[in-house]
Order: C-alpha cells, then structure tokens, then sequence
C-alpha cells in the first residue's frame, strides 16, 4: 500500500464522515443535570477507596498467577 | 489577552474550585462547557450523547477537583477527562449495531458530501469505521477526520506524537482491509 493510496483513504474517510460544526452548542443548559450528578454521588465518597480494593486484588491475582505458572513471568514482562 | 485583573481573577476561580467551590466550579462550567461538548462530539458525532457525556465529564472534573493543580491550565486537563469519556463511551456501544444513513445525516457537518463518491461507498466506510477498535478510531477521528494537530490528540489521550500517528496508519490499514473484504476499492 502507497502513500497515494493512504491519502485516498484519508479522503474518503472525510467524505463519509464529514467534520463537525465547531460552532456546535448544546440544546440546553447542562448545568442541572451536572448539579444533579454531583449531588448524587459526591467527590469525596466514591474514587479512591473502590480504586484502592481493585488495585490490590488485581495486584495480588497476578501474583498468585504468576506463582502458579512461573513460565508466563517473560511474557507479562514483554507486554509490560 | 488577558489582562493582569482578569488573570488574578482566574487564578482565584481556579484555586477555589481546588478547594471544591461549587460557585468556581459553576464559573468553570459556564466558561468551558462549549468546547469541552464540541470536542466530545467530534468523537462520538452523536449530539444526544455528546451532551450525555459533558454531563459526565463535568461531573468526573469535580470529582478530581482536589488532584487538580492550579498552575497548569483547565482547558486541556478538562479535554483529557472528556476524552477518557468519550473512549468509554465508544468502548461500550462497540458491539451494539453499526451506523444507520440516518446517524451519517444527522450530524451537524460542515461540508457537503462529494456528489462522486457514492453515498453507499460513504455509509459502508462509516460502517467499518465503527467498526475499529475505539482507540484507533478515537485518533484517526480526531486526526484525520477533523484535522486537529497530532500534539492536541495526543494531549487529549495522553500518549505521544509518534503513538497517534501510529493508531492512524493502523486505523487506514484496518479500514482499507474491511472495505476491500466487502468488495469496494478505495
């Protein structure tokens, strides 16, 4: 495949998907539903802690798969 | 150009909403809103899910409103949150259906399609266009759809230059590869 064949395709992927209006606005204001949202699930409670369980049973399935099957050791090391 | 009032005034907006302001976060929302939705909307080209996904955006800035540093700007971290989003979103309506005639005329485009190409050469691209994985489609929409330098993109998605244009070649490969199995030459 040439670079003239590349540019065509470019083309063709502008055509059948043609660039958005930058002038494109929201139908309405946003602001209640974010209010709302905020409302709803505040800053404080969700991100870290869930973030934290997850990160370590990950972190833990690994190393029981890895202790397991010592020969995969290379290969997670190569997707690393 | 900002004047040295209106910067002291910014940097006050942003260093409350740091502190979880809601007054400074509703100042930011107002100030950013529009292009933080026309910039998911070039990646989802769905107007009813872009104002979904700024909802969401605005509600993940304020959830990290405390990792926010007030030195650095609001506009790009923003971009990359709103990114990250729009990545989700496509990675959950992949197995869904394809695009229809009418989501490709439904989008508020800027231009008109060429009458030379077919409109059914142009409906099975964007076909296979959704049809690649999101994260190459993601840099190709952005890079080559709707032309936006490759030092923006790969801000946006937080990898570098030479990864976009990387995820582009392979996303025209791909593309090419699915339009040739259905028979259409590009």
């Amino acid at each position: 495949m040439t670079k003239q064949d590349d540019e065509r395709m470019k083309q063709l992927l502008q055509q059948s998907l043609p660039p958005i209006d930058p002038a494109a606005e929201p139908s309405r204001d946003l602001w209640p539903a974010v209010l709302r949202r905020v409302d709803a699930e505040p800053a404080a409670t969700s991100g870290p802690a869930r973030q934290n369980w997850f990160d370590w049973a990950l972190l833990v399935g690994l190393v029981v798969f890895a202790a397991s099957f010592p020969a995969t050791i290379p290969v997670f090391l190569y997707y690393l | 150009m900002p004047q040295g009032a209106d910067i002291a005034r910014c940097e006050d907006v942003l260093n409350r909403f740091r502190l979880g302001d809601i007054d400074a976060f509703e100042s930011l929302f107002r100030e950013h809103r529009r292009s933080v939705y026309g910039w998911i909307l070039r990646i989802v080209r769905d107007p009813a899910a872009a104002e979904d996904l700024t909802v969401e955006t605005f509600w993940r800035i304020h959830r990290a409103h405390a990792r926010f540093e007030p030195t650095r700007a609001f506009e790009p971290w923003a971009r990359r949150i709103a990114t990250r989003a729009a990545l989700d979103w496509l990675r959950a309506r992949r197995n869904e259906s394809g695009m229809t005639d009418l989501d490709v005329a439904d989008m508020p485009s800027t231009s008109a399609p060429d009458p030379g190409i077919a409109a059914e050469v142009r409906l099975k691209t964007a076909q296979a266009f959704a049809r690649l994985p999101p994260s190459l489609r993601i840099a190709a929409t952005l890079a080559v759809v709707e032309e936006q330098p490759h030092k923006e993109v790969a801000a946006a998605l937080g990898i570098s230059v030479g990864a976009v244009k990387l995820r582009v070649f392979r996303a025209i490969r791909l593309l090419r590869k699915d339009l040739l199995e259905q028979g259409i030459t590009p």
